[in-house]
């Protein structure tokens, strides 16, 4: 997919005047957080859970190649393949293969961040292999041709009527007249409309949560059970997953997943947590024949150690989204690529480069409510701040917003001189905003006064008349 | 393995060269060799440690329900035949069912109700209504572990839309970790590894993504009922 990322004040501007949108952020915004803050007040342990998560992912980041080999080894020894790609083609290639050698037409998938990265259903399209998403959410998107808005929630930006243009549209054969007025019915005609999807398919294909190096396990979470109709009805089952989700043990996981899902949607687990270890074994009724792991890293291996290194133990439950004032308000597609919120602001210029996604660590409030939520406790705001150095460092930004920047710097630097420039604002635009109280307009500050009025200072600057308290209280 | 030739071994390099530092030496990496071989529990939370077995069923239940899971416990195995056919009738199924071809079903007196007509095998898309065995519950937060093998096939717990698991009692358990224990000691007693699929399932199959509104029986089931039996 094109990122739009660089267009992102643009992309912004078009998501704040789109009802539709602000109608399901306004959903969101109460139903995430509330969600976790009720899950979170059930479990007395989830501050101590978060400090152990965190070490859990950074024992296993410190030792990823050692963990990495453990779990290919098992992987091979319970019947499966590895197959290891530096780039999204790479990956994109693996799949490929694998569905050419079993002669696939159809294939299932399962929701999986990292078939967006690689953009795999374009590919695969592009070589006359159809790719059918069986996530509710991922599917209708599909149908729109739509990149997903949220990590967990895909769709949580279209209400039941584009649901039920977009199904009415694409399911030509179901009578004229039915009704699709309920998230029921469109629940149910994806249900019918997919089954046969399930049944038809040569290949399935999911992502995975964990990887787990004791057991050569591949782990995935879900709420539908369409990650395991993927994986367990046809042919062969392609797990694309990339190196950071590796954990040492089954115990390990259980750590994880104990705030996984409670940070994510509130619930104390999934319906359905499944450990998938190698292909059908010989007296087995079902399941796949073959079972592949399609190791991505895309730039990972060259985070580790940097002043991104944290992101690496992201486990994308989405909690940093659902509790960030800009992403509730603009929305995931805003953000041009395939991860959003602070999470995405801070991964995606890792994947795409800071000279596409450089606005997007821009768009923060720096309330550190994101951080504050994390479960594996990302420091998220600081690692914005560190984008944005590299962008200075690089000369991204625009000359005015540099001299700008660089004048206060200046100011910054000698506390004499920024008093006094301060008093004398202070002095001036209190006098100029004495009548009103507030500025709808003022020049150079037009970024600010676009979308809301700024308050008139009171006349004086806090350090003057802090410093004529402190002369009061002296001579007392 | 396949892919590209070196890919494998510039992923592992680039990791190396990131950590400053080569392939692990045999003494560093023998902890974690210990730390995969003899794996030890993390914190486990305060309200899945020291129940006694009321404990344990009363928390199971109200974990299982919360997720929409139903239960009925029966005093012991006579008894289980007829909490099916008694749950398949209160709601409206047909008494016919495919069923796991596994031994620990066949402690249960199913000729006692002879409409009740069942099949052994795999689930089929026909299928309606499948009965399972468990392998463990987890109290902690209502879930039922189910493992896969020739005697239980992974398609019966999620094609067919009505899924019932009968669950005896001293299956259940309080933490993830326990399960996993009774897991390993099993697979150790058998020589065999782990199954192709353990599936961890917590109430029916659900979405939330239409408008955010709760709908159950997305792809998989949309009734999953317990049935324990005490002895």
């Amino acid at each position: 997919m094109e990122p739009t990322s660089p267009r992102f004040k643009q992309n912004a501007h078009a998501a704040l005047a789109n009802p539709v949108l602000q109608q399901a952020l306004a959903k969101a915004k109460v139903g995430f957080s509330a969600r976790r803050r009720a899950a979170y007040g059930q479990l007395p342990e989830f501050e101590a859970l978060r400090e152990e998560a965190r070490a859990i992912k950074e024992h296993t980041l410190a030792h990823l190649d050692f963990y990495l080999e453990e779990f290919e080894r098992r992987v091979i020894a319970s019947g499966g393949q590895v197959h290891w790609a530096r780039t999204a083609a790479e990956a994109r290639d693996a799949v490929l293969a694998i569905c050419r050698r079993l002669g696939a037409r159809t294939v299932t998938k399962g929701k999986s961040m990292i078939s967006e990265e690689i953009g795999l259903n374009d590919f695969l399209e592009a070589q006359g292999i159809v790719p059918v998403e069986t996530d509710m959410g991922e599917y209708v998107i599909q149908l729109r041709h739509e990149p997903p808005s949220h990590l967990l929630a895909p769709a949580f930006h279209l209400l039941r009527e584009q649901w039920s243009n977009s199904f009415r549209a694409a399911h030509k054969d179901l009578p004229v007249d039915r009704r699709l007025d309920e998230p029921r019915a469109l629940a149910d005609e994806g249900r019918q409309v997919l089954r046969q999807r399930f049944l038809a398919a040569d290949v399935g294909i999911t992502g995975a949560n964990f990887l787990i190096a004791e057991t050569g396990s591949t782990v995935i979470v879900t709420n539908e059970g369409n990650g395991d109709l993927t994986q367990t009805l046809p042919k062969a089952h392609i797990v694309v997953t990339s190196i950071e989700k590796a954990v040492p043990t089954l115990e390990d996981a259980m750590t994880l997943l104990r705030l996984l899902p409670r940070s994510a949607t509130g619930q104390e687990l999934s319906s359905y947590v499944t450990f998938s270890t190698g292909p059908r074994r010989a007296d087995d009724r079902d399941g796949p024949g073959e079972f592949h792991v399609v190791l991505l890293d895309n730039g990972r291996s060259a985070m580790l150690n940097t002043e991104f290194h944290d992101m690496l133990r992201c486990i994308r439950c989405a909690a940093c989204l659902n509790h960030c004032p800009v992403y509730l308000s603009v929305g995931g597609h805003a953000y041009g690529w395939v991860y959003s919120g602070p999470m995405g602001a801070v991964l995606t210029p890792s994947l795409i480069g800071v000279e596409t996604a450089g606005h997007l660590p821009n768009a923060s409030t720096f309330c550190g409510k994101c951080e504050s939520v994390c479960p594996v406790k990302i420091p998220l705001p600081k690692m914005m701040r560190h984008w944005r150095e590299r962008q200075w460092d690089r000369h991204l930004e625009s000359k005015r917003y540099r001299a700008g920047l660089k004048l206060w710097a200046f100011m910054a630097r000698r506390p004499a001189l920024y008093r006094w420039g301060a008093e004398l604002a202070a002095r001036f635009l209190g006098n100029a905003g004495a009548a009103k109280g507030r500025f709808a307009r003022l020049p150079l500050a037009g970024g600010w006064t676009g979308g809301r009025d700024l308050p008139a200072p009171e006349g004086r600057s806090f350090m003057s008349l802090w410093a004529e308290r402190r002369r009061r209280e002296g001579s007392r | 393995m396949s892919g590209e030739p070196d890919a494998r071994g510039q992923i592992l390099g680039g990791i190396r060269r990131a950590l400053g530092r080569g392939s692990l030496s045999a003494s560093e990496a023998a902890p974690l060799r210990e730390r995969l071989a003899e794996p030890a529990a993390n914190l486990i939370p305060a309200r899945a440690r020291g129940l006694d077995a009321e404990a344990l069923v009363a928390l199971f239940r109200t974990l299982a329900e919360k997720a929409n899971a139903t239960m009925a416990r029966v005093p012991d195995a006579a008894a289980v035949p007829r909490a099916v056919t008694e749950y398949l009738a209160g709601h409206n199924l047909p008494a016919q069912a495919v069923m796991a071809p596994d031994a620990a079903l066949d402690a249960y007196p199913w000729s006692d109700q002879p409409l009740l007509r069942v099949r052994r095998g795999r689930a089929e898309v026909a299928d309606a209504v499948s009965i399972t065995p468990a392998f463990a519950a987890i109290a902690e937060s209502g879930t039922v572990m189910l493992t896969s093998g020739a005697e239980r096939p992974t398609t019966l717990n999620f094609l067919p839309g009505t899924h019932i698991v009968v669950l005896r009692r001293d299956q259940l358990v309080g933490a993830y970790e326990e399960a996993w224990a009774r897991l390993r000691a099993t697979a150790h007693e058998r020589g065999e590894q782990m199954p192709r699929a353990v599936n961890f399932v917590t109430g029916p199959s659900r979405t939330g993504d239409i408008e955010q509104v709760l709908q159950l029986g997305a792809h998989g089931p949309q009734r999953f009922h317990i049935v324990l039996v005490d002895r």
